[in-house]
Parts: C-alpha cells; sequence; structure tokens
C-alpha cells in the first residue's frame, strides 16, 4: 500500500530518481543511435574486407555482463584510468557513456539487421530516379526507419533495466546519481522495501509499456 | 536523326560469366527501341548499364555524345530513369513516391504537384495521392513505378518488361501510356521483352538480343518481315512456334508445329512461319469445354510462376505453352504441378509473327 502511495502521492524522491533514470538512458539511446546507425550502415551497404569480423564483434558485445562492462569503465573512468582527468566518475555523465557503450553494439545489431532487410533494389531505384549515393543511402535508411525505431527501444529498454554499469560508475549517490536500479538494489539491503517496490513497479511499468508499443508497431507494419 | 545515348563495345561479366558481349547499340532520340529476346539473354543487364546503375567490365557509355564517367555518372544519371520488371516502391504514399524523382531535383512544391497529378492522370491512378503505395495490387503498383519514372520527364525512359507480371487490363493500360508519352512528350523509350506481339506493335526499332549478343536490329517490319534465323531459333520466347503453314478446309490455316500439334490461324500466311498467342488469350480449364475457339490442347502444368496477383503456368501440351491467370482462379481451380489442364484459344488469337 505505501508502495502505491509513494507512486501517486508524486512523492518527490520518486519522481526524480525516475525523471533522472528516464534522462540517462534516454541520452544514452540518443548516443547510441548516433553511433551505431551509421556503423550500421556501413556494415550493412558497403563491402569491405573483415565485415564478418565486425559483425561478430557487435554480436558478442550485445552479451557483455554488465558488472564486466562497468568494471571496465571504472577502471577507466577512475583517477588512475586513462579517463580519469575529466572527472567523470560517479557523475551521471558516466552512467550515460557507460550505457550508451552498453546498447551501441545492440542498435548496430539491429539496425544492420533491418537495412539488410531492405529490398536491395531500393538502392539501385533510388539511384535511376536521379538520387546520389548518398541520397540513395538515405532512402534505404528510411525505409528501414520501422526496424531501427525497435532499435532503439530495445537499447533504451536494456538501458533503463541494466544495473551493472550504473552501480560501478554512478554509485548511487543520493540526489545525483540514484537512478530506478541502483536505488531499488540499495533501499532493498536497508530494508526500505516500499520505496524499492515503488521503483520496481515503475520500471516494470516503463519496460512493460515500451514492450506494449513496440508490438503495436510491429503489428501496425504488417 | 539524333543519337540519345550509345553503347560502344560493352562487355559485362559476372563471376567470369559473360552476360554482355561487345555490345554496340545507338538510341535515337524520340524511338522507341525494343530489346527483344527470351530470359537470360542479357536485355536486364543491358538496361541497368544504360540506367548507369551497373557498370560495364569493358566499353564506353555517351549520352549526347559525351562519354559517362566516374566524375559525370551522377549528373549523366539525371536523364535517364529505370523502371524495374519487379516493382520497386518506396514504403510511403503514392504521392511521396512519384514525387521522388521532382524532389532530387529540386522542384518546388507547386510543380511537384502539378507534374504529381499529372503523371498520376496518365497512368489512371487519379486521387490515389494519399494511398499507401505497397497496399495497392500489383498492376496499380506498376502503374505507380511508371508514373514516378514519367513525372521528371527523363530524356530516356527504360522499361525493364514493363508488362511482364500483369493482367490483361493492367497491361493493355501500360501500352497505352508507353505509347501516350513517346507520342505526346517525345520521350525517348527503351524496353526490354519478350513478348513478340509487343515487340510487332509499339516500338519503332528492335533490337534482337541472345546469349548477351546483338544480332539484328532493324523496324519491326525487317525484323518480322524477313523472319531472321535468330528470331526463329527464339524458341524459348514464349507461345512462340514455328512451323508450316497450309490452307484448311474452312478458309483458315493450320500451322503444324510439331509433336502432332496443328494450330489453326485466320491469318492467310503460307509456307514457313512464326505463330504467337498471348499468354492472357489462352483459356484453362480443368475439363474440356464446348466453346468458339478452334483450337484446343489437353496437357499438363510443367511449371508455375508466382507474379503477385497473377500466375503464369507452363503447360506441356506436347509443346511448352505459357498460360497467365489470376492467382484468384489459380487457387479456386485448385491446380497444381502435374495438374491435367486444357487450353483454348481462337484462331483469331494467333498473330503470325
Amino acid at each position: 500500500m505505501k508502495a502505491f502511495q509513494l507512486i501517486f502521492s508524486g512523492d518527490p524522491r520518486v519522481f526524480e530518481i525516475t525523471l533522472r533514470a528516464l534522462f540517462v538512458s534516454g541520452t544514452a539511446t540518443a548516443i547510441a543511435i548516433f553511433i551505431g546507425v551509421p556503423i550500421a550502415m556501413l556494415i550493412a551497404l558497403k563491402n569491405f574486407p573483415g565485415k564478418f569480423l565486425v559483425k561478430g564483434f557487435f554480436n558478442t558485445m550485445i552479451g557483455i555482463p554488465t558488472v564486466g562492462l562497468g568494471l571496465i569503465l571504472f577502471l577507466i573512468f577512475s583517477k588512475a584510468g586513462p579517463l580519469g582527468f575529466f572527472g567523470l566518475l560517479y557523475t551521471p555523465t558516466a552512467i550515460i557513456l557507460g550505457e550508451a557503450a552498453l546498447i551501441t553494439p545492440i542498435v548496430v545489431s539491429l539496425a544492420t539487421t533491418a537495412i539488410e532487410a531492405v529490398d536491395p533494389d531500393i538502392m539501385n531505384q533510388a539511384k535511376t530516379l536521379g538520387a546520389s549515393e548518398s541520397q540513395a543511402s538515405i532512402t534505404v535508411l528510411q525505409e528501414a526507419l520501422g526496424g531501427i525505431f525497435l532499435a532503439g527501444i530495445a537499447s533504451f529498454n536494456r538501458a533503463v533495466a541494466e544495473l551493472g554499469v550504473a552501480q560501478m560508475v554512478g554509485g548511487n549517490i543520493e540526489h545525483w546519481t540514484e537512478v530506478l536500479t541502483t536505488t531499488i538494489s540499495l533501499e532493498t539491503q536497508k530494508g526500505n522495501i516500499a520505496l524499492s517496490i515503488a521503483l520496481a513497479i515503475i520500471l516494470i511499468t516503463i519496460v512493460f509499456a515500451i514492450t506494449i508499443t513496440v508490438n503495436i508497431f510491429q503489428r501496425r507494419r504488417k | 536523326m539524333t543519337i540519345i545515348a550509345e553503347l560502344k563495345g560493352v562487355t559485362k561479366t559476372f563471376d567470369g560469366i559473360t552476360a554482355l558481349d561487345n555490345i554496340n547499340l545507338q538510341i535515337n532520340e524520340e524511338e522507341i527501341l525494343a530489346l527483344l529476346g527470351p530470359n537470360g539473354s542479357g536485355k536486364t543487364t543491358l538496361l541497368k548499364i544504360l540506367a548507369l546503375i551497373q557498370k560495364p567490365t569493358k566499353g564506353k557509355i555517351c549520352f549526347d555524345n559525351v562519354e559517362v564517367t566516374d566524375k559525370n555518372i551522377e549528373q549523366k544519371r539525371l536523364e535517364t530513369t529505370l523502371v524495374f520488371q519487379r516493382t520497386v516502391l518506396f514504403s510511403t504514399t503514392v504521392y511521396k513516391n512519384v514525387a521522388y524523382g521532382l524532389k532530387i531535383r529540386k522542384t518546388s512544391k507547386h510543380e511537384i504537384d502539378a507534374e504529381v497529378a499529372k503523371a498520376l492522370k496518365l497512368v489512371g491512378l487519379e486521387g490515389f495521392e494519399k494511398r499507401q503505395a505497397k497496399k495497392l495490387s500489383g498492376g496499380e503498383q506498376q502503374r505507380v513505378a511508371l508514373a514516378r519514372a514519367l513525372a521528371f520527364k527523363a530524356k530516356l525512359l527504360l522499361l525493364d518488361e514493363p508488362t511482364a507480371n500483369l493482367d490483361p487490363k493492367n497491361s493493355s493500360i501500360m501500352e497505352e501510356v508507353i505509347a501516350t508519352v513517346n507520342r505526346e512528350s517525345k520521350t525517348t523509350i527503351v524496353m526490354a521483352t519478350h513478348n513478340m506481339f509487343q515487340a510487332k506493335n509499339l516500338p519503332h526499332r528492335i533490337a534482337l538480343i541472345t546469349d548477351g549478343k546483338i544480332s539484328e536490329v532493324g523496324t519491326p517490319t525487317e525484323i518480322f518481315g524477313r523472319l531472321s534465323k535468330t528470331l526463329a531459333s527464339f524458341a524459348a520466347l514464349e507461345n512462340t512456334f514455328t512451323g508450316e503453314a497450309l490452307p484448311a478446309e474452312n478458309g483458315t490455316t493450320v500451322v503444324d508445329i510439331g509433336n502432332g500439334i496443328k494450330i489453326e490461324t485466320t491469318a492467310q500466311n503460307r509456307g514457313k512461319v512464326s505463330v504467337f498467342v498471348s499468354p492472357e488469350d489462352i483459356i484453362l480449364s480443368k475439363t474440356r469445354f464446348a466453346s468458339s475457339a478452334r483450337n484446343v490442347f489437353k496437357g499438363r502444368i510443367a511449371e508455375i510462376l508466382d507474379l503477385g496477383s497473377v500466375a503464369r503456368l507452363k503447360v506441356d501440351v506436347g509443346k511448352p505453352f505459357t498460360v497467365q491467370i489470376t492467382k484468384r482462379s489459380f487457387y479456386e481451380m485448385g491446380l497444381n504441378l502435374n495438374t491435367e489442364v486444357y487450353l483454348a484459344f481462337k484462331a483469331s488469337s494467333v498473330q503470325i509473327v
């Protein structure tokens, strides 16, 4: 009951954590799309030596344990690490960058599949209608937009629900780097079950809503 | 006569297989040139090279006497367009599909609206602007593809088997549009076809292509008049047979095409002739029925080709006949490979080519 009260009474802490989680994961998704889609276009539309290795690399990276990646990023962002001088460790920026690194392979992999699924004649058709190489590539991308949208949604889902990276590089500092997953973990350990349940309900609702949206979107496309 | 495009010694190989072999071809301004040849003869490759979306392994392409190079290829591509045999539409509205080439050419919105409407009217799809292109029927989709190619008034319009996958109604609309565009807009057209009847009636000139080589170029009268060896050897052309034409008792003509198959025609030619029956003119049934058709043959379905809204069947009656029926009829009749069927067509549907 208390958990529902926390949600529906507009508890400022619950609100703040939820908003931060959405902001951090949303920004990470935007970065992942910004980096991942051009890579996907390159993989899907160009032939180059070692293409299968690049594809294999990104496919493998999808399954990387978040704690493992979190540890690597911790070492990179820590004072003694190569990017330590930026002072990013235990900041929301660190979580954004960490989550972006985690989900970029998902974007690359799903977007590559979506672009590869576009009718190969679309590129040629666009060219015969006068499109330049880059205009034709953009046309192919537009045809794959549905798949790329799904890639973005799946990536956001993964980012908002992951714990390892946010915990390792964010540190769950109150009013600063707390996000849904890290707070649920910490508050449960502290015995603050009502807050944990409230945040878990919000997290599950977000993930559930996204999954339903994706399903509706897929059905409409058919 | 002005030469709008020219292929000089063009050869194209794919993994060591020669698709085109030393093609020399001139395309005259304002003409309709048909590339006539069986499937796999290199027609599509030739069109793709002319559309500048495939590079020849050897040889040159010139547009208005200027050689196409890597530097000017994108500029030259603006002067030509290709409508693929298999319809390729963008996943958007009919309007956006037809407007695509105009947008690329940075045409004003006002002009785009007018040209899209004009092109859609030409192909008989007025008011279709807001419809989703991919939700239209196969024939309508192909007409959208043609409208899209017509909208920006390319100097050279390339059509790959424009009616091959269409039902008779859509086929005749397409043929009408092709003739109108050439006549009224003076658009130069190169079209690939393996339909003898179409090649005889639509173009100003025909280039016979077989095994990647152009064997003859001439007017339809020249090509069909002398019944060239190449033409006669186009056994792979659908429903085209060669035989001896003899007078029949009822005043018609009977052409013995071999294997015991005799085709009755109303034409009065005698001696060695080639005959053609359009796949759309053949009625297919599972049982023999009384009709006015003078030609009725029994055979079995040897091949089934799914072409979207229609199915193309190869029926072996001693000689292979291609028949085109709607997909609905195909399912309703419960047809399958090896099904025994009857073919019927009128003597007046048999063309001497």
